[in-house]
């Protein structure tokens, strides 16, 4: 395995708090040194990363890749790519695929699909409930033994909460996290947009916060019930952010983590009746999108996630609520995050962060920093380097961006995953 | 978005919703079906205006007054008029949407009269067609039926001559009603002096004062002062939705009888849009009462839908 030795760039590592110009040497697919160069190492590959920001690989708690099951949308061949090209060495991959990952051979699959793809660090997150229909526990154990790093019920809500609880328990006797989404599905109502000025003015079905909240909520008097380790994901509304600052003020074990547009779209950004806008759960109003920035500058919130969800045209061809709901997302992370160091939300550190060490926590993962001895994942990208997205600067299969056309900040120059150099900007 | 309605010159090229139009367009849609009156009248009921030109009603949810009203419209501009039914026909068979427009588009039609159960399907429609072709929302899911607001605007202007002074109150199921939503929209922008909108808290949509209305959930508060009246159907399964009690209570709360409507102006005119249930909304006595405009606006729905089909087709610069 090829030595790569990273030069002058300025190393931003939350975990062990270096911001500072530096070095990195790797060696063996090891972080092998950041200050001096190691007795008797020899770069086999030098990067020049001058005016750039060197920091850990991106994890991503919340993607879908759409293999097995519906590769039309796209394969593990297409997003890894794009995810390489964004910085983000590590995914979680949602559950509901075609088969759902709740048997450990589904768990295998994913793992081979991930070598054929060259991106071996993709961590499934297994069913908690089989088939994700919310009715009998999926065999957690199995699938924690063949390699899934979390359980969770992806966007199915379990209706019953004796089953939610009964979940929770198991998955805390293996000592597993729960990645949860909070949808109370009654409440749901089959909305496709926030219940609000928007949907009042086009007549479409929606989505009250109350659908979200009463499910948090529930959940969190499960935790405290059963110890569970819960992991919130794709937060979308102000007193969502209220109720996890309570429960961890109060004490419960647990974290959240927000999809990185929620915190730059809101129901007035819709182009009506663009199905690009069109994701679950949906974007709501200028108050939530303060509070969940707020959120995340606290630390209430302490991940950002894309919830990529890459989709062929077709899905997104028709009216409006007919249409299949999420947005390709990966490309987009690192542009939308320092888009919020540029307004001012979180500091450039405070944001990586969110990017790298806080998901690495989540996961308890040895990863998300620039520790010697971990295995070489990182990221050097640019901060002011503008592009703009069309076909020919797009990676993922999935086009379904309400971004598209427009020109963003920041791009990433080189990815290194597990010591190898997996993406270079040309 | 919405001047996807309008051409480079702001002229109407389809009529999909009445949201983000200008006043002197609807006032303009108005005169237009003023002057189309009289072709009722004539004793060959027909006006050269489309002649050649091929219009298809597509109509994926049931309708009887609207699509035959748009019928006569399109036979009275002497235009050739297609009337599909595809509630249960090609998209049953698993055709998307687009799939059956493209199928239609290739056999050279000029207009589409969309009715559709899902909001933004006309709105789609428009966007994915040949620029050539225009497209009249005859009523999608709960988003907008801009037809039915504007024939509804017609019948008042006949009869109150000037929108500014006038109170207008919306009863019953806002929420569900795209007859509301244009309603509530060409009412403001003609400039009425107050729209309310009555109905229980189930049966309205979150912020719908953003809309530009008042809210009442007592219809005796709401009716008074009131100019014009405009009853909207309930629907049965607004009952099994938990949305209501039964209709019963609902009758008794919110339908319109004799003695509520001496409550409103003595010279209020009821309006309903069609299909009206008898002792659900609305009292038999007043329906078929003298007030009561309901068949007026029937007649109406010709003379404004030949004026929308004129007027959408007059962008091609090649009417007639």
């Amino acid at each position: 395995m090829k030595n790569i030795y990273i030069k002058n760039g300025l190393l931003i590592d939350p975990v062990n708090k270096i911001n500072r110009i530096g070095n990195v040497y790797i060696s063996d697919g090891k972080i092998a040194s950041i200050t001096n160069e190691p007795a008797g190492f020899k770069a086999d590959e030098i990067i020049e990363a001058e005016n750039k920001v060197v920091s850990p690989g991106f994890i991503d708690l919340s993607t879908r890749l759409r293999e097995p099951g519906q590769s039309r949308k796209a394969t593990f061949r297409s997003e890894s790519a794009a995810a390489l090209s964004a910085g983000i060495t590590t995914m979680c991959l949602q559950p509901d695929t075609n088969p759902v990952i709740d048997t450990s051979a589904v768990a295998e699959l994913i793992k081979d699909l991930a070598k054929k793809a060259d991106y071996p660090k993709i961590y499934p997150i297994a069913a908690l409930t089989q088939k994700l229909e919310g009715t009998e526990l999926s065999s957690m154990l199995s699938l924690k033994q063949a390699g899934c790093v979390a359980v969770g019920n992806a966007n199915k809500p379990v209706r019953n909460l004796l089953i939610l609880r009964r979940a929770l328990e198991y998955a805390a006797s293996h000592d597993l996290l729960v990645m949860f989404r909070p949808n109370d599905y009654w409440l749901g109502n089959n909305g496709c947009v926030h219940e609000g000025f928007f949907a009042t003015r086009y007549g479409l079905p929606s989505i009250p916060e109350a659908a979200e909240t009463i499910a948090l909520a529930q959940c969190l008097e499960l935790v405290e019930l059963t110890g569970c380790r819960v992991h919130f994901g794709q937060l979308s509304c102000k007193r969502s952010v209220i109720k996890i600052h309570q429960a961890k003020k109060y004490g419960l074990q647990v974290s959240a983590d927000v999809a990185v547009h929620q915190l730059h779209l809101t129901e007035d950004d819709i182009i009506p009746f663009d199905s690009n806008y069109h994701v679950i759960p949906p974007l709501r109003t200028d108050t939530d999108l303060k509070y969940l920035r707020q959120g995340l500058a606290s630390g209430t919130i302490n991940s950002l996630c894309s919830d990529h969800q890459p989709h062929d045209i077709d899905a997104k061809l028709g009216a409006f609520p007919e249409t299949e709901s999420g947005i390709s997302a990966l490309e987009t992370l690192l542009p939308l995050m320092l888009k919020l160091v540029e307004d001012g939300v979180v500091s450039l550190e405070q944001g990586i962060a969110a990017l790298t060490s806080n998901p690495a926590r989540v996961l308890r993962i040895d990863s998300g920093a620039l520790t010697v001895g971990f295995s070489a994942d990182v990221c050097v990208f640019d901060p002011d380097l503008e592009w703009q997205i069309n076909a020919d600067t797009w990676k993922s299969q999935g086009n379904n961006t309400p971004f598209w056309g427009q020109t963003l900040k920041g791009k990433v120059i080189y990815a290194i995953q597990s010591g190898r150099l997996a993406y270079t900007n040309t | 978005m919405n001047n996807i309605q309008l051409n480079t010159e702001g002229k109407l090229k389809h009529f999909l919703s009445i949201d983000g139009l200008p006043k002197s367009l609807l006032t303009e849609l108005l005169d237009v079906a003023e002057s189309f009156v009289g072709v009722n009248d004539l004793q060959i009921k027909k006006v050269p205006l489309l002649r050649g030109k091929t219009i298809v009603n597509l109509f994926f949810e049931n309708s009887t007054r609207t699509r035959t009203t748009f019928e006569l419209a399109a036979k009275r501009l002497s235009a050739d008029v297609l009337s599909m039914s595809i509630a249960t026909s090609s998209t049953s068979k698993g055709e998307s949407l687009l799939d059956t427009i493209r199928n239609l588009e290739a056999m050279f039609v000029d207009m589409f009269v969309v009715r559709h159960g899902i909001s933004g399907a006309a709105h789609f429609i428009a966007q994915q067609t040949s620029p050539h072709i225009s497209v009249i929302n005859a009523g999608d899911g709960q988003h907008a039926h801009p037809t039915q607001a504007m024939l509804d605007m017609f019948t008042i202007r006949q009869i109150k001559k000037d929108f500014s002074s006038l109170k207008v109150a919306i009863i019953g199921d806002i929420l569900h009603s795209r007859v509301a939503r244009s309603q509530i929209q060409a009412l403001n922008t003609l400039g009425v002096a107050e729209v309310r909108v009555i109905a229980p808290k189930t049966l309205l949509p979150a912020h719908v004062e953003s809309m530009g209305v008042r809210v009442f959930h007592n219809l005796n508060a709401g009716l008074k002062d009131i100019d014009v009246i405009i009853m909207l159907r309930l629907q049965k399964e607004r009952m099994t939705s938990a949305l209501l009690p039964s209709e019963s209570e609902y009758f008794k709360c919110f339908g319109l009888t004799q003695d509520k409507l001496k409550i409103a102006k003595p010279d209020a005119i009821v309006m309903h849009p069609g299909p009206i249930n008898r002792g659900v909304e609305i009292e038999s006595k007043v329906a078929d009462g003298p007030q009561s405009v309901i068949l007026k606006q029937v007649s109406n729905g010709i003379a404004v839908r030949m004026a929308v089909m004129a007027m959408a087709m007059q962008k091609q610069g090649n009417v007639g």
